[in-house]
């Protein structure tokens, strides 16, 4: 036993010490993100059987509805998908439209964007952030910053990208901004969020801004992560208060970020213009 | 004593900590790696190294997407505590080996606060309040399930 205890405490210090410099270059440099992508790769078994009893239930639950709520399901979507093409007819004349002015004011035409389907892998991340773990990686062209969005709207963007599954971080997590515009008058501004799920805040506006409680807020495209024109939220509060200089204003996010379960990964049309580049 | 059983808790919890758990529950979330390697810290320190507690931290920080050193660095601290006091700790009776792990696992959670505070990740206090009660609550439903897989392991030497 004698001589053991100096050599432990000896270790202990060493390993407080190299975990305290990983921390540090961690933070503040890339060099470690190959390291950490590469066992990220190496865990994938561990996330797959975490994942795997709930992609089970699920396919026991989708391959036990009753043929009854099956064709309920079925006429519903059928009755969705005639309504949708029924407005996509509409959006195609309006897009060669919008085409014909474009090429009037000289404008660079708008290249439609490309997207895929992602689902949620049944695993739980970070507890200290809202982030979530999506089955696609680097292997499927997932790429640091991509753009993720659901059928109702912006729902977050990827922060880390493995070979086969790739960390994402949502909206309403604190440490995440988005560039944002007012759809009814194009009022910009950042919605930043605030760490509860169904609320954004909009920090950065003046008593006298133009926006009230309905407004839908719309990506701006200026960070360009995001490409311009995706939905994100809808203000339900503005509190005008004369003795400050921002108003208070916040917004329920349009994606119920808490339901999601597959969401659509952007490649935005400039991205992939560079990728043709290379 | 193989090390066989000790890695196959490892990583059981490993597997429990990402678990999905409802969104209303998710901050009562049991910190089931920092139990399991106290309890192996404390019964079976030779068979149990602070490297193991390093190595499982940075498994922990990269399947949580934390920062690369975060758990290695709580976990190898409170390892480091439980192996120095394993043989006071040891012999208490139940509720004061309660009293302990809420004691480490308050250490451990607050080392992960203050480290997501100097990086700028702003929780609820919630999210650090939690796991120690779960924990605590916890701990001894743990303890008497890996006693009975150590106590077997230990017949069979």
């Amino acid at each position: 036993m004698t001589g053991r205890i100096p050599a432990l405490g000896v270790r202990f210090l060493a390993l407080c010490l190299l975990s305290l410099v990983l921390m540090v270059v961690d933070h503040q440099q890339q060099h470690l993100d190959r390291v950490r992508s590469a066992l990220s790769t190496a865990l994938y078994p561990v996330r797959l059987v975490v994942d795997t009893p709930f992609s089970l239930w699920k396919w026991a639950r989708d391959n036990s509805a009753s043929r009854n709520a099956l064709q309920i399901e079925n006429s519903r979507l059928r009755t969705e998908r005639f309504l949708t093409q029924a407005r996509l007819q509409k959006f195609r004349s309006l897009e060669a439209e919008n085409a014909r002015l474009r090429a009037i004011l000289d404008a660079k035409a708008l290249v439609p964007d490309q997207v895929r389907i992602a689902g949620i892998m049944g695993v739980d991340a970070n507890p200290y952030r809202h982030t979530l773990i999506i089955d696609k990686g680097s292997d499927d062209g997932v790429y640091d910053g991509q753009a993720m969005v659901d059928s109702t709207g912006v729902v977050g963007q990827v922060i880390e990208a493995d070979r086969f599954t790739a960390h994402a971080i949502l909206i309403s997590d604190p440490d995440h901004a988005l560039p944002v515009e007012v759809n009814r008058n194009g009022l910009r501004t950042i919605a930043v969020g605030t760490g509860t799920l169904d609320r954004l805040d909009l920090p950065f506006l003046a008593n006298n801004a133009d926006i009230q409680e309905g407004d839908l807020l719309v990506t701006s495209g200026l960070g360009q992560t995001f490409p311009a024109g995706y939905p994100v939220a809808v203000v339900t509060q503005v509190t005008k208060l004369p003795q400050q200089p921002f108003a208070e204003v916040s917004a329920q996010p349009t994606a119920a970020l808490d339901q999601v379960r597959e969401v659509m990964l952007i490649w935005s049309a400039r991205r992939s213009a560079e990728e043709q580049h290379d | 004593m193989t090390r066989l059983p000790v890695y196959a808790t490892i990583l059981l919890a490993l597997m429990l900590s990402i678990m999905p758990l409802p969104e209303s529950a998710g901050w009562l979330r049991p910190d089931f790696v920092a139990l399991t390697l106290i309890y192996w810290s404390m019964m079976q320190p030779r068979y149990f190294s602070l490297g193991t507690a390093w190595i499982t931290g940075i498994l922990i920080d990269v399947m949580h997407g934390a920062i690369l050193g975060q758990h290695a660095m709580t976990l190898t601290i409170i390892v480091y505590i439980t192996i120095q006091f394993h043989l006071r700790i040891r012999v208490f009776p139940t509720w004061q080996k309660t009293a302990t792990v809420l004691a480490l696992i308050s250490v451990g959670q607050f080392l992960l606060f203050w480290t997501n505070g100097v990086i700028g990740i702003s929780s609820t206090a919630a999210s650090y309040l939690g796991p120690i009660l779960s924990s605590t609550l916890l701990w001894p439903v743990v303890a008497a399930l890996l006693n009975s897989i150590n106590y077997r392991v230990a017949l069979r030497r």
